[in-house]
């Protein structure tokens, strides 16, 4: 049965997120991105509502919904700034292994406190020497009795500095590569866990982007997400299940910028007519709604799948290489619309295409996506 | 206490206005609970939270897709909601559209009833104090301020006027009209939204309202529609270019006489 | 039933307000079509010295209610008076003005009757007999042709639409006292709150007075403020004037500022660039002043005159001022 129907719940559910994003966000986006932070009060009022941690089970204070509500609920956010959708979004992906592999006494102990106040959580995952290349990761785990001294630095940590626990890839032996990866839940305020300069970034810069460095932390062995040799496995795992959500994102970021550049090009006067009158700027409009549509559908059947227990790595793939490059290419067309005034900081298009960059290299670049979909292709075609 | 808000379903603000063979073209409306009814919706809220008890009720009157503003209104923390619907309502103009409300009324327990000040889309501001009168209760219309009495008989409301502010005093039940300003409308909550998936809204018709067919609708209203019509385009006026203090004259009383501005 | 029309008559302080005036000069317009005359309504306290001017305007009687418990409105005990007076005479239209008062009182009114009732109107025209109104919905959006189908109509009529005629101090009064039982009143005003001098919001004012590049200076947005005040209007500024910090962000009206839809958009010294134009052209009426002839501002107002802004604004302000005094 092929349906494609969003439930009346789903369509008040996005409705809420849509509301909720123009009023809370879009009017201060433009400031969260010049002073490169945004008011905790918006962590609260989204927490207050439910419109943070959807995915955790309920019995541990959460929606209890599906990937697919939570990319509803993203596309929208997204649309009203990247930027904070992905402080959000950082830390669903942090919860995301608990999700995944936590036991019942470790929900207990972690998930509950965490989602019962607002907060924030962060992946601590990417190191200066270990990008793409995730079997690389230096940081140690020293085995000591019942702990693990956790030493290493983690770069490009959203979050970093506002999470309240970080879900942190390390390995007890570098030499065993992937085989060596353990991911542990270290809560912010045990000692030796600081951080590092916020980066500059050129875009979503209301997400605050920080190194996390540990130093002689003793983690209580209690706190290892899953065995010691799944760690590769759940990261796998936990970044296969958010990239639905992150390409939904995109679809949320190119959504806006067309919207933008629809309503521009209505308003905007040359030669005697509206541009949108001109074929040329109709052709641009109508190549950012396909990309946008078929997006949204990509996004769609990677979560449908992921809600219904199939693995989706495949589908997410596409979806978010498709969908983070069409955004990158939708938010420079509509600069292009804007034309000088698009150049400026005073319409909100050119914070768009900076945004937009981010998503083509984070939660996996669009080269690892790509040798996720032939890996998938291969494997699909292995017999010819 | 039993909380009554009558709340309605209203093409979306946002939307632009088609008109089409002199009516408003409605084929691709998106619909939005009445804004004004919200504020009436979060002050039945505020009133339980504050008295610690209470029960509140939502009432519509309205076509099938009316039953999303309900749902709207049970997200937010609503106890209950009744939809009136009948083929025989349509058309209803203002009084008979009270009518409906009142007979409805006359079989539940009210204590106060809440209605937005008008419905944005005809703005007539008329049922809610209408309402009242068939009911034979009391009415303030245009609330922005509300506070009831310690033993729950009667409230204190404030009203804008043209020069400033009335404080006004009623015994209960009474019917309140919204106005802007009067709360802040929370949002729903992702658990309201879910919550109410497992909501029944029982669908009253004419008969169980207990209302006489023949006196609603449109072939009765009122008042009828005979045509819509967008406003005229808007094109230059009169420029003036002799002398400013002589210029600024004659605009001055144009102003008065011609735009009836003051 | 007779054909005459009545006007409810509303009192501020115990004057008159214009509205009564404006109802009955388009009453009488609209009971000669019907063959009837126009009448009006008084209720209050001891008002009897204040109610000439009614006749003077034009209403051939008028009717007084007399009351201590009429003498500060509520809706139940007018509407318990004005359905007695309704039922004795019965006019054929009974007008209330659309203020806080009429769009308050009417609809108890209609619905004790049971009758139609038209809000706000704008418009009215006497057909075959048949009365048709025209008045706003959807904020003015879309335009509306109403019927009224039961007797006597009733309408609230929206101020400053009709020009009240020209008062002749020379007619007398011919006041006619009427039972003033209000009957039973539960709601009652406890208190009355004067309004202090606070801001206007801007997306919500009626009248809007904007200053732009063209004041030259922040201190001229003195100019904009006199003239504001007079007109009770809020005060808004174009971007050039915001850029130049002049005002705060708030103030600013255009596509990345404020819309306003005012009834009145007074632009002084703003050229009128589309990005400015996208926040206020809706307005029902713009004003405009500036010294360039080509300014595209001039394309879109209602009334625009090329000067000095400087040698325009105070001028206009003044007489405003006097005009108002007078209303």
């Amino acid at each position: 049965m092929f349906n494609l129907s969003v439930s009346d719940e789903q369509k008040a559910l996005r409705d809420l997120a849509r509301r909720f994003t123009q009023t809370e966000i879009v009017p201060i986006a433009a400031e969260a991105d010049r002073m490169e932070e945004y008011p905790w009060e918006l962590v609260e009022k989204a927490h207050a509502i439910g419109l943070t941690n959807i995915i955790v089970p309920e019995e541990y204070g959460g929606g209890g919904l599906g990937y697919f509500e939570d990319c509803l609920v993203a596309e929208e956010i997204a649309a009203g700034c990247a930027g904070i959708y992905s402080s959000f979004a950082a830390s669903t992906l942090g919860l995301t292994p608990l999700n995944v592999a936590a036991t019942p006494e470790q929900m207990e102990r972690f998930m509950k406190p965490f989602c019962a106040e607002p907060a924030l959580a962060a992946f601590c995952l990417t190191e200066p020497g270990a990008g793409s290349d995730i079997a690389s990761v230096r940081t140690r785990a020293r085995r000591d009795g019942d702990f693990y001294v956790l030493n290493g630095t983690k770069r490009f940590v959203t979050n970093g500095g506002v999470a309240e626990l970080y879900t942190v890839t390390a390995t007890v032996d570098p030499s065993l590569r992937h085989r060596g990866l353990v991911l542990l839940v270290v809560p912010s305020h045990l000692p030796g866990v600081s951080v590092g300069k916020k980066e500059d970034k050129m875009g979503q810069r209301a997400a605050s982007t920080r190194e996390v460095i540990f130093e002689d932390v003793w983690v209580p062995l209690e706190n290892r997400l899953g065995d010691d040799r799944e760690g590769f496995r759940l990261v796998m795992e936990t970044l296969d299940k958010i990239r639905a959500e992150v390409a939904a994102a995109a679809v949320g970021v190119a959504r806006a910028a067309m919207e933008a550049a629809v309503k521009y090009a209505k308003e905007r006067e040359q030669f005697g007519q509206p541009i949108i009158s001109l074929q040329g700027i109709q052709f641009m409009l109508a190549d950012m709604a396909i990309k946008v549509e078929a997006a949204r559908l990509l996004v769609w059947q990677a979560a449908w799948m992921a809600d219904q227990g199939l693995r989706n790595s495949y589908q997410s793939a596409i979806a978010k290489c498709f969908a983070a490059e069409s955004a990158m290419k939708i938010t420079t067309d509509a600069v292009q619309i804007f034309g000088g005034y698009g150049y400026t900081k005073e319409y909100p298009v050119e914070k768009y295409m900076r945004d937009a960059k981010l998503l083509q290299i984070y939660e996996g670049t669009s080269e690892i996506q790509r040798v996720v979909i032939s890996r998938g292709l291969l494997h699909e075609y292995r017999a010819i | 206490m039993n909380i009554v808000i009558c709340v309605k379903q209203v093409p979306d603000t946002e939307t632009k206005i088609k008109v089409k063979d002199g009516q408003v073209d409605h084929t691709e409306t998106k619909y939005v609970v009445n804004p004004y009814d919200e504020y009436a919706i979060e002050e039945g809220l505020r009133i339980k939270e504050r008295l610690g008890e209470g029960k509140i009720s939502l009432i519509t009157m309205g076509p099938q897709r009316a039953k999303d503003a309900l749902k709207s209104g049970l997200a937010v923390g609503a106890d209950e909601a009744i939809h009136l619907v009948d083929e025989a309502f349509e058309g209803s103009d203002p009084y008979a559209t009270a009518l409906i409300l009142c007979k409805a009324l006359e079989k539940m327990d009210y204590d106060i009833i809440f209605c937005g000040k008008q419905g944005v889309d005809e703005d007539h501001a008329q049922v809610g104090i209408a309402l009242a009168e068939l009911l034979d209760v009391p009415h303030v219309s245009v609330v922005t301020r509300l506070e009831i009495a310690e033993d729950e008989k009667s409230a204190v409301a404030h009203r804008e006027v043209e020069s400033g502010h009335e404080v006004v005093d009623t015994p209960l039940p009474a019917v309140i009209t919204a106005q802007k300003g009067l709360n802040e409308p929370r949002y729903a909550s992702i658990k309201g939204i879910m919550a109410v998936k497992k909501k029944v809204i029982p669908e009253w018709n004419a008969d169980d309202v207990g209302v006489d067919r023949d006196k609603v609708g449109l072939e009765t209203a009122k008042i009828k529609f005979v045509e819509v019509a967008l406003p005229t385009e808007r094109t230059a006026g009169k420029v003036f270019d002799e002398d400013p203090a002589q210029d600024a004259i004659k605009v001055a009383h144009l102003l008065r006489d011609e735009a009836k501005i003051l | 039933m007779s054909n005459n029309v009545l006007v409810v008559a509303e009192m501020r302080e115990s004057v008159l307000k214009k509205i009564c005036f404006e109802m009955i000069g388009e009453g009488k317009r609209i009971a000669d079509k019907l063959g009837g005359a126009v009448e009006a309504v008084v209720l209050g306290h001891e008002v009897g010295d204040e109610i000439a001017p009614l006749a003077h305007y034009g209403a051939e009687k008028t009717y007084l209610a007399d009351d201590p418990a009429l003498a500060n409105y509520t809706a139940e005990g007018y509407t318990n008076v004005l359905a007695r007076l309704i039922k004795e005479t019965e006019p054929i239209l009974v007008l209330t003005g659309a203020t806080t008062q009429g769009k308050d009182l009417a609809p108890r009114l209609a619905a004790r009757l049971a009758v139609g009732l038209a809000s706000d109107c704008t418009g009215f025209e006497v057909q075959d007999g048949e009365l048709l109104v025209t008045r706003p919905i959807y904020a003015g959006k879309a335009i509306a042709t109403i019927r009224e189908e039961t007797t006597p109509y009733m309408a609230t009529v929206r101020p400053n639409i009709f020009a009240a005629p020209e008062p002749d101090t020379s007619r007398a009064a011919q006041v006619e006292k009427v039972p003033a039982d209000a009957g039973s009143i539960r709601a009652k005003v406890i208190e009355m709150i004067q309004e202090a001098g606070e801001r206007i919001e801007l997306t919500e004012a009626d009248i809007v007075v904007s200053g732009g590049r063209g004041l030259k200076g922040p201190e001229n947005f003195a100019l904009i403020e006199a003239l504001a005040q007079v007109l009770g209007a809020a005060v808004g500024a174009s971007r050039a004037a915001v850029d130049a910090g002049w005002k705060d962000h708030s103030y600013q009206v255009g596509q990345t500022g404020k819309v306003v839809t005012p009834t009145l958009y007074i632009a002084c010294g703003i050229s009128g660039a589309i990005q400015h134009l996208a926040g206020m052209k809706t307005s029902r009426y713009i004003m405009a002043i500036n010294k360039d002839s080509d300014a595209p501002i001039f394309k879109v107002a209602d009334y625009g005159i090329v000067g000095d802004l400087f040698k325009v604004v105070p001028v206009l302000t003044e007489e405003l001022k006097k005009m108002r005094a007078e209303g």
